[in-house]
């Protein structure tokens, strides 16, 4: 049955306007949960707030336990399901540039988003410096390249690299989120805590 | 008083356990429509593909970036499923916040700092979060999340880049937050 687009079970156009009504949840999602304010995405570093760290740790795995339900019961073709391809060197590069830009803004690109939304200035102007960032690594890509292709490894499963059913691995992302959760929990007690 | 506030002030918000569930049904829809997850950063390469194209027309053969973009899109980049997504986000992000009484034009900072201050690291924080979005394939939406979400060993590896390096820097930044 699923995935619907790519089992043609939808057209093209109505997968587009699909997206738009996800768009809508996902963007009251994040902004029901404080995402739209810099300064709650922030806390999760300083330990006074981390409610990023409990929707974004609770919210992909329930995706993956969905994931892997809807596809133990033959409701989705896992094969169709897009696997976010790994080339390592530039998934740490990346991830570290991002980083520092995520303690500095403030915002992820999503989150940036629902805060502009809402009027938030500061959000503005951090999609402003989105588009130089995006602008600049398209003008300069013949810099990267090399680097953006290297250590190219396929479309791993972190299961399958750990030798292990993707349920297992599933099971033992539960338990160390529950830890992580509790550890939260204490932080938020210990560092006090304003609303914003 | 103020603790009332403070207290009736975080009611409005979702418990983050409960945000976080409807966060993974929605990602799991799309996955279950579309067969990809989430994302940001890519609608926003969308709209710069977008743009160049339409200044430079040869842009696709004369600038290497364009190539690699028309290699994994087909048809007009606007054309695209995140761009959809995104507006949906803006829409969604607007009224779950009209609701909430919380649509007010401000710079959000700490006392401790200037408007000026928030804005010039804002602006900083963004062209970093542009440009390692697209050397890591992907932001907190599209890379971490979602392929976290289908296991990706890139997915895992994107996340704790991210998280980790905004945890080692903390220290640095601290008078913007706390």
């Amino acid at each position: 049955m699923g995935p619907l687009a790519p089992n043609e079970i939808i057209s093209e156009n109505t997968n587009f306007l699909l997206a738009f009504f996800i768009g809508i949840a996902f963007g009251w999602v994040l902004e029901s949960s404080g995402f739209s304010s810099s300064r709650k995405l922030a806390g999760i570093f300083y330990g006074y707030d981390t409610v990023v760290l409990k929707v974004f740790f609770t919210g992909a795995i329930t995706a993956m336990l969905g994931l892997l339900f809807m596809s133990l019961f033959g409701w989705v073709d896992l094969d169709l399901v897009y696997v976010n391809p790994t080339y390592l060197t530039s998934a740490i590069i990346g991830g570290v540039v991002m980083g520092a830009g995520f303690i500095m803004g403030g915002f992820c690109p999503g989150t940036s988003f629902c805060g502009a939304a809402i009027g938030k200035i500061d959000a503005m102007v951090f999609i402003v410096g989105l588009f130089l960032g995006v602008y600049g690594f398209a003008f300069t890509y013949p810099l990267w390249e090399k680097m953006y292709m290297a250590k190219y490894l396929g479309e791993p499963r972190v299961s399958e690299k750990l030798g292990m059913s993707d349920g297992l691995f599933g099971l033992f992302l539960i338990i160390a989120a529950m830890g992580m959760f509790i550890v939260a929990e204490w932080a938020e007690k210990k560092w006090p805590r304003e609303e914003y | 008083m103020s603790n009332n506030t403070t207290k009736e002030r975080s009611r409005r918000y979702l418990n983050p356990y409960l945000g976080g569930v409807l966060l993974g049904l929605v990602l799991l829809a799309a996955n279950f429509v579309s067969g990809r997850g989430l994302g940001a950063s890519g609608a926003i390469k969308s709209v710069v593909a977008t743009t160049i194209e339409t200044v430079d027309k040869d842009a696709v053969s004369t600038m290497p970036f364009m190539e690699e973009y028309a290699g994994s899109h087909s048809g007009s980049p606007m054309k695209s499923w995140l761009v959809f997504q995104m507006l949906g986000v803006i829409v969604g992000g607007f009224l779950s916040g009209a609701v909430a009484g919380r649509l007010k034009l401000k710079v959000e900072h700490s006392p401790k700092i200037t408007s000026r201050r928030r804005l010039i690291f804002a602006l900083a924080g963004g062209i970093l979060f542009g440009l390692g979005s697209q050397i890591g394939r992907g932001c907190t939406s599209g890379s971490a999340l979602s392929g976290m979400a289908v296991l990706s060993l890139g997915g895992f590896v994107t996340m704790m880049a991210i998280f980790g390096t905004a945890f080692v820097l903390a220290y640095f930044f601290r008078k913007n937050w706390i």
